[in-house]
């Protein structure tokens, strides 16, 4: 699945929830669902400043492709993480810098974030994108 | 102390004031009445800041469309109006915590301000000398740490924190422990903004004095909950923000003892605090318009004073009550509530109530609370000592008003229980 497709799956995903409730339900249950993150990933390097909870993100390149693993002392964070990693894990460096996350828009989540969360989520957006631009530089060594 | 007065007492009741009725207070405040996503607001956020009744709003809007004019300089019609309100505003202040003078009462913009005044003022006069201390506590605010940082920094002087125990009462054996003759201030927090702890403040005034020590207290959750009278209390400094007493934000208080204030220099150069200027020497203006560089927050100032006369328009004691019963209901049922810990179990506290819950972020509690229309607040609270204290990154803390409601409490709950479920 592309980028493209993966955003439109999530999105028609959260259509089928009416109220905040239920959103944030489903968001806390994606969250539970991310993979188990390996200790030795739990570094200073990997987490990111800015947020009130704990989210730490790290990234390997294998045959051209970024693979997003993360985790968050909160479940709502886990979950916002765990759609980031759902969308842009697995796909190469130029994908990711050239597919922004419309989905989260679409989805609501962008508006009824606070600015405080707001930030955390960019932050974490930026720095899959710093990923990427990183693995992109290396590659084209 | 004032702020311990039990409620089954019955302290002698004040008829001059206005009957203590709930629906009718809660009619007040126009922004109760609005809904957040989707539900009825339940507004828990007070310690940060309280909403406004619609007295001090039109106060606003009255001064902007009757009074506007700069003050104390002008001789037209509008200057003279905006300057008696303004100063007729100080006296209401003076008046709400007895100060001996309205000369005492500086207007500025917050608590935070006013200690960052007291703190360079000193940091130029002659109050300290090299190796001098100053005490505080480990349950200050950070406008009440940060600020003596910084004059330490200059001045080679010493900051000393007096520590508090696990239920978050001060230990004031070590408080005592610490005044020796290099101790040159003690600034403390009357009631914690993190844990409640209401502190026996008159208690450390009068120990402090006995060693000659000036004593700033940081009112900022106080003065909303409880009478305070400046010269009982004998304070040297007092600071409170208006925001928090139901008057605008960008207002607060600094009282400061008239002699104490003479003796400071100004913090701020600029029109209002000079008496006469020329290029090669400025004389400055008597207190408390020396603390007053520029055209200061009139409108703001204005509504502080009509808040002041709203909370005066109660008997402080009704209040008080009101609010001791919301914050044992609550404890009570918050207790009830598996996994969840109340951080700050003082004997003595204000309606402030911080909690955790076995494995669930606060931040967590905080967003799903508020898809349920229920603001509270998360994080450190500007305490971050006080979290490495309790080895906690953060807190959900719930702090009550006077318009708050005990179905608001049972709403709370039912709202907890339903997002715990959700989460674990």
């Amino acid at each position: 699945m592309t980028i493209k497709e993966k955003q439109e799956e999530l999105v028609k995903e959260f259509s089928r929830y009416e109220n905040w409730e239920d959103k944030y339900s489903y968001l806390i249950k994606v969250g539970k669902e991310l993979n188990y993150f390996p200790e030795e990933y739990r570094t200073d390097k990997n987490k990111l400043d800015g947020c009130q909870s704990q989210v730490w993100i790290n990234a390997d390149f294998k045959n051209g492709k970024i693979i997003l693993q993360a985790d968050s002392d909160a479940m709502i964070v886990k979950g916002l993480i765990a759609l980031l990693i759902k969308v842009y894990s697995g796909h190469s460096p130029d994908e990711i810098l050239t597919n922004p996350p419309e989905f989260l828009a679409t989805i609501g989540i962008d508006s009824h974030l606070s600015p405080t969360r707001k930030n955390g989520l960019g932050a974490m957006l930026k720095q899959i994108q710093l990923y990427a631009v990183a693995f992109k530089a290396l590659k084209s060594k | 102390m004032d702020f311990t007065i039990p409620v089954e007492k019955s302290v002698q009741k004040d008829t001059t004031k206005r009957t203590f009725d709930l629906e009718k207070i809660r009619s007040d405040f126009p922004i109760l009445e609005r809904k957040v996503n989707g539900k009825q607001l339940i507004y828990l956020d007070n310690a940060a800041t309280t909403q406004k009744p619609d007295v001090v709003i039109e106060s606003i809007k009255h001064y902007y469309t009757f009074e506007n004019a700069n003050i104390h300089r002008g001789l037209h019609f509008l200057s003279e109006l905006a300057t008696e309100s303004y100063e007729t505003s100080r006296l209401k202040i003076k008046e709400f915590i007895n100060a001996m003078s309205a000369a005492e009462i500086v207007f500025l913009r917050g608590a935070t301000e006013a200690i960052n005044l007291v703190a360079h003022s000193m940091c130029r006069g002659n109050f300290f000398d090299d190796g001098d201390e100053i005490i505080i506590s480990e349950m200050e605010h950070h406008a009440n740490i940060v600020p003596w940082q910084m004059l330490c920094e200059r001045r080679n002087v010493k900051l000393k924190v007096v520590p508090i125990d696990d239920n978050g009462d001060l230990i004031f054996e070590e408080f005592e422990k610490l005044l020796n003759p290099k101790t040159k201030l003690v600034s403390i927090t009357h009631t914690s903004n993190s844990l409640g702890t209401v502190n026996p403040i008159k208690e450390i005034i009068d120990l402090a004095h006995k060693n000659g020590v000036p004593v700033l207290v940081d009112g900022a959750q106080a003065v909303q909950h409880g009478k305070i009278d400046v010269q009982e209390l004998d304070c040297d400094f007092f600071v409170f923000s208006g925001h928090k007493l139901y008057g605008p934000t960008g207002t607060g208080i600094l009282y400061g003892k008239a002699d104490l204030l003479n003796k400071m220099p100004p913090y701020q150069g600029g029109g209002d605090m000079i008496r006469e200027v020329t290029f090669e020497k400025t004389t400055f203006n008597d207190i408390p318009n020396k603390f007053e560089a520029g055209t200061p927050n009139i409108a703001g100032s204005i509504g502080l004073g009509v808040a002041v006369k709203y909370l005066n328009s109660f008997d402080i004691n009704d209040i008080i009550s009101h609010e001791v019963n919301l914050l044992n209901y609550a404890t009570k049922k918050l207790l009830e509530i598996d996994g969840l810990k109340i951080i700050g179990t003082a004997k003595n506290k204000s309606a402030v109530i911080s909690f955790v819950v076995d494995g669930v972020h606060p931040y967590d509690i905080g967003t799903m609370l508020d898809t349920q229309g229920i603001a509270i607040r998360t994080g450190h609270h500007c305490t971050q000592p006080i979290m490495r204290r309790y080895n906690l990154p953060a807190t959900a803390r719930i702090s009550f008003g006077i318009y708050n409601t005990i179905q608001e409490v049972d709403y709370l709950i039912e709202a907890l229980n339903k997002i715990l479920k959700m989460i674990r």
